[in-house]
């Protein structure tokens, strides 16, 4: 059974084995087909049309089941890999180990934002960034400079408070539980965190950096542990709503997925909190 | 790669035709933003907000436009509108709120589609935008 763990109480060997995996789906091309098929989302996605992955109530199912799909992908090349997440109320210092050179490798430098240490830096060459809006090749961060903060466990608790999980106009607009966890309205928590690490994590093509996948991994079980306080409180909206994906109702790009089928990552992994 | 510069050359092209019609706002330059009493969404459609004016800029030494755009088809998410950076196109896409967010920077909305262009050159660090939709 996979067990997704916090980054932090990895060991030496899981995040050599997690990084080995990564360097090889990228590779073999695997890992940018992930990239593209975010970007496509998110130019896709909008308020007032169709949207799937991103500023609607299918958000969260979305991620989940893109992250599995990556996870699966993780686990065909060793077995042993799973998905760790990033507690960033936690570990919320450029000098976390998640940015130590045996893992993520840390910030980008001043001048071009360049990851210059670590698995993932330009100079290993074995990270060229394909999927890309813009002429850079190289993996970028500025990690706390366009926002000082991470969320803190306050306003993350704030936010898991709310007990609706999303409301109409079912967009970025919205209240609710759903919008304030991507971050659109209040505190703001995901989108804060995509910012706060910069470079193509701040874009549309933000799996170009492998910390998107420990944070979403985050963000999904955020999901759960407000699914646990409010176990009265379901996925809505449940039926005949037009641009946006109902519990019973298929998701682009698999089709064969429902939020419905979602609801309980039980079903597909656990987390080291869980017990 | 030959499509590619082809699309490039296209957008060029596009964003000259669309400075030649635009020569008057050149000159008010920042009054642009403050003036945002704008044309109706070309599209025909209601997005529940009028179109933002058009605007042609030099920003850290990088032209930056936006115009409302007619047709609006499936790329142009920004309700009708598109924002260029040096000739090339850059995504960008109208929140419910009215503000703005584009490819380069889009998990931190803005209030104008000016604003989102300068973001992204500030982002851009002088690097050439890849023209969608070829991202």
């Amino acid at each position: 059974m996979t067990v997704r763990k916090n980054q932090a109480t990895l060991t030496t060997d899981e995040k050599r084995r997690f990084v080995a995996a990564l360097l090889e789906l990228k590779r073999s091309g695997r890992y940018d087909e992930f990239v593209t098929t975010h970007n496509a989302f998110i130019l896709g996605d909008t308020d007032n049309g169709e949207r799937t992955g991103h500023r609607s109530p299918s958000f969260l199912p979305w991620h989940r089941r893109f992250l599995l799909e990556f996870e699966r992908a993780l686990q065909s090349v060793d077995a042993s890999v799973t998905l760790p997440y990033w507690d960033w109320t936690a570990d919320r210092s450029v000098r976390s180990s998640l940015w130590g050179p045996d893992f993520l490798g840390g910030n980008g430098r001043a001048r071009d934002g360049r990851v210059g240490d670590g698995p993932f830096s330009a100079a290993s060459g074995d990270w060229p960034i394909n999927v890309r809006v813009d002429g850079r090749t190289f993996l970028r961060r500025s990690l706390g400079s366009a926002v000082r903060e991470l969320p803190t466990r306050a306003e993350v608790d704030s936010v898991l408070a709310m007990a609706t999980y999303d409301m109409a106009p079912w967009n970025s607009a919205s209240e609710g539980f759903r919008n304030h966890l991507e971050g659109w309205r209040g505190v703001n928590l995901h989108n804060r965190v995509h910012v706060w690490v910069g470079g193509q994590m701040a874009t549309g093509v933000s799996p170009n950096d492998p910390v998107f996948w420990l944070h979403h991994a985050f963000i999904d079980k955020l999901w759960a542990e407000w699914q646990r306080r409010h176990p009265g409180s379901g996925y809505v909206p449940a039926a005949g709503t037009p641009n946006v994906v109902d519990l019973n109702e298929p998701m682009k790009p698999w089709n064969d997925v429902t939020p419905a089928d979602l609801l309980d990552h039980t079903a597909h992994y656990t987390f080291d909190t869980d017990a | 790669m030959p499509e590619l510069s082809r699309r490039r050359a296209l957008t060029a092209a596009a964003a000259l035709a669309a400075t030649a019609g635009a020569t008057s706002v050149v000159a008010s330059g920042a009054a642009a933003d403050a003036n945002a009493a704008p044309a109706q969404d070309p599209t025909g459609h209601d997005h529940g907000h009028a179109s933002p004016a058009p605007f042609d800029e030099v920003y850290k030494g990088r032209r930056i436009q936006g115009r409302p755009v007619a047709g609006g088809g499936h790329q142009h998410h920004g309700g009708g509108y598109a924002v260029f950076v040096d000739g090339a196109e850059l995504h960008v896409m109208r929140n419910a709120d009215g503000t703005w967010i584009s490819v380069v920077s889009h998990y931190d909305p803005v209030p104008t589609p000016r604003a989102a262009a300068r973001a992204a050159v500030d982002e851009l660090q002088g690097a050439e935008l890849v023209p969608f939709p070829a991202n």
